[in-house]
């Protein structure tokens, strides 16, 4: 009640809080987390995938491409589209490494 | 050499949320909505353009974009460099007139880095918007948030650069005006033109073929870039980077993702090209400062992430 969520990270073993109405990212980036990397904040490029382990939350829109239905039913969602209705335990899966054009 | 390309006329953007993409584009960047489509295909303008539409937003369950139209002087021009791009090799696609409203028929076709371009004769000529075309007035009144002024180009992600080169420059009379070269000397970055802009359209080297890095919108001042941002700011719109300036064309801008993760660019400045102006080479090895002057650093969002 006003006080948020508690999204508990088993990858890191970290936990932070999360806003009612705010979305996972958002609550990692206002806090410097860097739980996985911030892409585009919008659902559209993929960067910032998720694993919810337990809980409930709301989904915003998503790429279809990034969180096909099967995946989000799987609870592979993106950070920056889904708002907790419940505590949460979540998995940041490792990133692949990134390649610069060189 | 031209051949009768004149400019960016379109572009054609997928949003996953139409309420939310209008309000972004409309609201924030102040493009002017001028109409709506039976398929809820909503088209906008920014007001100095003099055609009736730039832009088109269509829903769809993945962001990225659809197309990139060229507009050429005339039908005459269209049905030559439709020829000539029939004769190079390249599948056309035959788009009907109306397809997009009080747009003339379209010629499609892809180039090798996977994007989706388009050339078009006829669009319908409303005049820049709020503004009469006799003892016009410096700007019009009522513009919305940023006050974008134009669709300047776009920026792609793609394989295959040296054939999507050779489309533009060889067939369609594009100049080349800025290149990236890798220490191999094989180009990973070509900025083109038809006019006297920087670019008009570009391409960086990137494995997967078709990917959208962003569509740009010109801006009149260094000082409404900064008013941007603050816009950016008061809407808590999600930020890439910037205020700052590119070594690449050295405009100075702000980059900014519209609400399904598309990004748009607003700018000002940045350097011309007349035909007799030879390509300037930035080198891999400093690839940081040619993107981002200031930083001088590559900044991993701006590389990889696309739609
Ligand atoms: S940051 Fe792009 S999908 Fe979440
Ligand atoms: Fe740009």
């Amino acid at each position: 009640m006003g006080m948020g969520f508690h999204v508990f990270n088993r990858t890191t073993g970290g936990h932070f809080t999360c806003h009612e109405g705010q979305s996972v990212l958002k609550a990692m980036e206002q806090r410097g987390l860097k739980c996985v990397p911030v892409g585009c904040r919008g659902g559209g490029c993929g960067f910032c995938k998720i694993q919810v382990l337990e809980g409930h939350f709301e989904c915003g829109k998503m790429s279809k491409r990034h969180a096909p239905p099967e995946a989000v039913e799987k609870g592979e969602v993106l950070a920056c589209r889904i708002y907790p209705l419940t505590d949460l335990i979540i998995e940041c899966p490792p990133q692949p490494a990134v390649d610069f054009a060189s | 050499m031209k051949k009768g390309v004149i400019r960016p006329g379109h572009v054609q953007i997928r949003v996953l949320d139409m309420d939310a993409a209008v309000k972004h584009y409309a609201d924030l960047m102040g493009l002017i909505e001028t109409d709506r489509d039976d398929q809820g295909r909503v088209y906008l303008k920014a007001w100095s353009e003099v055609d009736k539409f730039s832009v088109v937003l269509r829903e769809a369950d993945e962001p990225g974009c659809d197309f990139m139209g060229f507009k050429v002087l005339d039908e005459e021009v269209l049905v030559q460099l439709e020829k000539d791009l029939v004769d190079y090799g390249v599948e056309v696609e035959q788009v009907r007139a109306e397809e997009l409203k009080d747009c003339g028929r379209r010629v499609r076709f892809t180039v090798p880095s996977g994007h989706a371009f388009e050339l078009y004769a006829d669009k319908l000529y409303t005049g820049k918007w709020g503004l009469s075309s006799v003892n016009p007035e410096a700007w019009p009144r009522g513009l919305r948030g940023m006050k974008a002024v134009r669709f300047d180009h776009c920026l792609f992600y793609g394989p295959e650069l040296a054939a999507t080169y050779d489309v533009f420059v060889n067939v369609l009379g594009f100049d080349l005006v800025e290149q990236v070269l890798d220490p191999e000397g094989t180009r990973v970055a070509q900025f083109l033109t038809v006019s006297m802009k920087e670019h008009d359209v570009a391409f960086i080297h990137h494995e997967e073929k078709g990917k959208f890095h962003h569509a740009s919108f010109h801006l009149e001042t260094w000082d409404d870039v900064l008013r941007a941002a603050d816009l950016i700011t008061m809407t808590d719109t999600s930020i890439d980077i910037g205020p700052t300036r590119h070594g690449l064309t050295h405009g100075k801008t702000i980059y900014f993702f519209d609400p399904s993760g598309n990004r748009n660019e607003v700018f000002c400045g940045g350097d011309y090209f007349y035909p007799d102006h030879k390509p300037v080479t930035w080198k891999t090895e400093e690839l940081g400062k040619a993107i981002f002057y200031h930083d001088r650093v590559l900044n991993e969002r701006f590389m990889t992430v696309l739609t």
